[in-house]
């Protein structure tokens, strides 16, 4: 339990992505089966534990402690969890020397106590685990364990350790289970890769670059076919000898918040496409926003009005079996022949086929990207006629190419010391756009953001925060922003939604500072009018109060 | 004679009025007995001094020769009529010659612990539990949730993680008395023997503890020649916090940011603190040593001073011990 905790530990404060692998991956090298099987799992949150009420863990701790000196330690702390773990005493006398009980025990021993004997469990395994390890421990059971790392990058750490292709951890994952024993065996290099024997499991997915600056003076754009890039999130459907599944790009499994689109996949085959909300093509009905499709993100289960409110479809791109052939080694242009075929006779309201868009010239492609025909659309994609179906990125097959970016000039108002290599510099920005307050020019702050800048311009931005601070909050500076003083920076981001979450009533999706523009003054930033006309005429559903997700 | 007539709070500090003299007074005062030597307790401009040699010392060394008119160097053990009273200095264990002070008239002896610890610290001498009617303890820690761990567990997650991570700069923030040279003790008794690098403000502190027969083998400034660039990969260098948010942090490669304090054993702070390796390494004692250290002296009465009085005293009055906070001002209960 102890390398675990340390484990957690470490990862919680490591802010730099290669540091977190390196982390896991000398872990689960140097942990034994089923230890590190447990850890992997509740990592990647794929651990189910019963979860112990916080009212029970309080009741414990009392039993033992004055309830002032608790109330005193956890109004410190301000984390249940961490509170008892810290004040824990085993009893007097009690103090023998504990050999360091592991994972796999505790984990055993939780799943095989009935519910009747969870509190006396949990007093016996906090007696016998020190500081680090109870706090781990408490953790699991109040399933409030946040570390920070994407399943990605536990699969990462996982191909590293056993010198393999993330794309084949990811096609495993899904048909394993805690506590891998069969995956470290094989990462071992001590047996073959596990055979599956769920079918409907995730493939890794196939992903395009980016057009560079000259990346298309070279091509012929006959090789290519041109389709839109549809601003909703991109999934795979899997139905397999009678399993059905959908799952993120990333393979998380989402099919419990998608109970409509899974009833109504009754093809056998496995699909690519973009997870969208609203009406298909073949109903004549728009397509709708970002914004209502998240709606139906993040949640485990979905509510009957949420399904009618926010119907869900997928917008075919490509189809990787079709039954159960493996059709990915074969040109796109066959593979979309098929799905054409398999879209036709699929349920109208839930599946249409992405369009493609034809064109003779780059310029006349770059002219239609600058002003695609529906607003739901972020760009455009480009696949080469004869491009086998191939996981993860690679240049050269599949390229995106996106609508420029939107952008306004806004002020600096507050900054902060940024993580990592960054913490001797203020890298984290919140800036603001002009608005009327009581008649006056007051800024808003209307987002943040913290990359988009070179070096050289951090080291620039960095000195103008250390000489114009007029207020510390903490760790957060506010930087001089009047009229004719201040920072204005060229804000760049990916689009522009209402909320009420935020002060200024707008949101930004992925906010960038792309350019300093040392030669304007704040007095010539934009103002909060130009950024709500950027959304566009507000919609219905839009005026709509929504639940943060 | 009633302890609170003998010894008693005032804003520029304890006070002993038969005695005329100040216990770590906050502002300038005649004359001052002081406990050790960190500036929040050993401040410069009073007339006449009464410390330990080594607190005169490190007075001397961080404010220079003028930082007193006269001084008087306490030995310890031995006991000094001042005034109508007799005081005395006994080891504290907190840094290098830091001591408590125990002040006597007639039947009644009060102990002035200043900022102590009871384990083992291979750079000062341990603390000497003394009996009294009063103990006067400071509070730092003062609540249940600190149970600092053992100091090896923790130089051995820096040993770790300089395996781990060879290629980055272990970037130590340690406070210039006490901590800084405790680290570097700590990781020579581990077998470290590689060079350590030090800030420019630990100097002449690591040098003063090396004339005591402290020592803390191969120290190297941190300073970089011109245009060198990788030299402190792999390497451990030590400074005081507040560099470490400071240009002077940019010179190193990809460093990883530590701090040794008794605070990081809460995560949150260390968090705050943009800490990616905490080493929970402190000069003051943790809740089970304050509270096993009362039961040791058997005090009449606890007296608390900086840190978190509210808890001890709590705890006091669920033993029976009759306690209260002095609310003394002026004393950094953060800076550890
Ligand atoms: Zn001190
Ligand atoms: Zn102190």
């Amino acid at each position: 339990m102890r390398a675990f905790a340390e484990l957690l530990d470490r990862l919680v404060l490591t802010p730099q992505r290669n540091a977190k692998i390196k982390l896991m991956t000398d872990y689960f090298r140097a942990a034994p089966d089923p230890d590190r099987g447990y850890a992997l799992a509740a990592i990647a949150g794929t651990l189910t534990l019963n979860v112990v009420k916080p009212n029970v863990l309080r009741q414990l701790v009392l039993e033992r402690m004055d309830e002032v000196l608790f109330r005193y330690s956890y109004d410190y702390v301000g984390d249940l969890a961490e509170t008892i773990s810290l004040v824990w005493d085993p009893p007097a006398g009690g103090k023998t020397a504990i050999a360091d009980l592991s994972l796999g025990a505790v984990v055993h021993q939780l799943e095989t106590t009935g519910r009747a004997n969870v509190h006396g469990l949990v007093r016996n395994l906090l007696d016998q685990l020190e500081g680090s390890s109870r706090f781990a421990f408490l953790k699991l059971i109040t399933g409030g364990l946040r570390i920070g790392v994407s399943a990605r990058l536990v699969k990462q750490s996982l191909a590293d350790m056993g010198d393999a292709d993330i794309t084949e951890i990811e096609t495993l994952w899904h048909g394993l289970s805690p506590p891998y024993t069969t995956l470290f065996r094989w990462l071992d290099g001590k047996s073959d890769k596990p055979e599956l024997d769920t079918p409907a499991v995730f493939h890794a997915v196939m992903l395009a670059t980016p057009v560079g600056d000259n990346d298309l003076a070279g091509l012929d754009p006959k090789d290519f076919a041109a389709e839109w890039k549809w601003d909703g999130i991109r999934v795979q459907l899997a139905n397999v000898g009678g399993t059905r599944r959908l799952y993120s790009r990333s393979g998380d499994d989402i099919s419990g918040a998608f109970p409509d689109i899974l009833e109504a996949a009754d093809f056998e085959g496995i699909l690519d496409g973009e997870l969208l909300v609203g009406g298909t093509m073949r109903t004549n009905r728009a397509t709708r926003t970002f914004s209502d499709l998240q709606q139906r993100l993040n949640r485990k289960t979905v509510t009957r009005k949420m399904l009618e409110e926010y119907p869900a479809f997928i917008r075919g791109y490509d189809l990787l079996f079709s039954g159960r052939r493996d059709i990915r080694p074969d040109s796109f242009l066959t593979r979309r022949a098929e799905l054409a075929a398999l879209i036709e006779k699929a349920e109208p309201s839930r599946f249409d086929l992405s369009p493609l868009v034809p064109f003779a010239s780059w310029e006349e492609l770059d002219r239609l990207r600058a002003d695609p025909p529906d607003p739901v659309i972020e760009g455009i994609m480009l696949k080469r006629l004869d491009s086998p179906y191939t996981s993860g990125r690679s240049k050269g097959p599949w390229f995106k190419w996106k609508r420029e970016p939107y952008n306004v000039d806004a002020v600096l108002m507050y900054a902060q010391r940024g993580h990592g290599k960054r913490s001797s510099y203020y890298s984290d920005f919140t800036f603001g756009v002009w608005t009327k307050d009581d008649g006056k020019d007051v800024l808003v702050p209307v987002g943040k953001a913290y990359f988009g800048f070179t070096d050289a311009e951090l080291e620039v931005l960095d000195r103008y925060v250390r000489n114009n601070t007029i207020e510390r909050f903490g760790p957060v500076r506010s930087i001089r922003a009047e009229p004719d003083h201040g920072f204005v920076v060229e804000v760049a981001f990916e689009g522009i939604n209402f909320s009420s979450r935020h002060k200024s009533g707008v949101a930004m999706r992925f906010p960038r500072i792309s350019r300093l523009r040392t030669d304007k003054l704040p007095q010539d930033a934009d103002r909060l009018e130009t950024l709500l006309a950027m959304i566009g005429p507000p919609e219905e559903d839009l005026a709509q109060a929504r639940e943060p997700i | 004679m009633k302890p609170e007539t003998l010894l008693y709070p005032t804003p520029k500090g304890l006070y002993c009025e038969k005695g005329g003299f100040y216990i770590d007074p906050v502002q300038p005062v005649e004359r001052a007995l002081i406990t050790h030597g960190h500036a929040d307790h050993a401040r410069a401009g009073h007339t006449h001094v009464m410390a330990t040699r080594e607190t005169l010392d490190i007075m001397r060394i961080r404010y220079g020769d003028a930082f007193c008119i006269s001084s008087e160097a306490a030995v310890l053990g031995a006991r000094t009529s001042i005034g109508d009273v007799t005081a005395s200095f006994h080891p504290a264990g907190h840094v290098l010659g830091s001591a408590q002070i125990a002040v006597e008239a007639g039947a009644t002896r009060i102990v002035v612990s200043g900022d102590y610890k009871r384990r083992r610290d291979p750079t000062c001498l341990s603390f000497e539990p003394v009996p009294c009617d009063v103990f006067i303890t400071e509070a730092t820690f003062g609540l249940p949730v600190f149970h600092h761990p053992d100091d090896r567990g923790e130089i051995a997650k820096l040993l770790t993680s300089l395996r781990q991570f060879p290629e980055r700069a272990h970037l130590v923030g340690a406070y210039a008395l006490g901590k800084a040279q405790r680290i570097i003790a700590l990781l020579r008794e581990a077998g470290y023997d590689a060079p350590i690098f030090i800030h420019g403000a630990l100097t002449n502190l690591c040098d003063y503890y090396e004339s005591q027969g402290i020592p803390l083998g191969d120290i190297r400034p941190a300073t970089l020649a011109p245009g060198e660039k990788q030299s402190f990969a792999g390497a451990v260098v030590i400074g005081p916090p507040s560099a470490f948010a400071d240009k002077w942090a940019r010179r190193f490669p990809d460093p990883v940011a530590i701090f040794a304090s008794g605070w990081m054993l809460v995560r949150q702070r260390a968090k705050q603190r943009g800490v990616e390796l905490p080493m929970i390494i402190s000069d003051h004692c943790d809740w089970p040593e304050l509270t096993e250290t009362i039961n040791e002296i058997k005090p009449g009465q606890v007296w608390v001073t900086h840190g978190r009085e509210e808890a001890l005293v709590r705890w006091c009055e669920l033993q029976g011990i009759s306690a209260r906070p002095l609310h003394l001002v002026g004393y950094d209960d953060e800076g550890e």
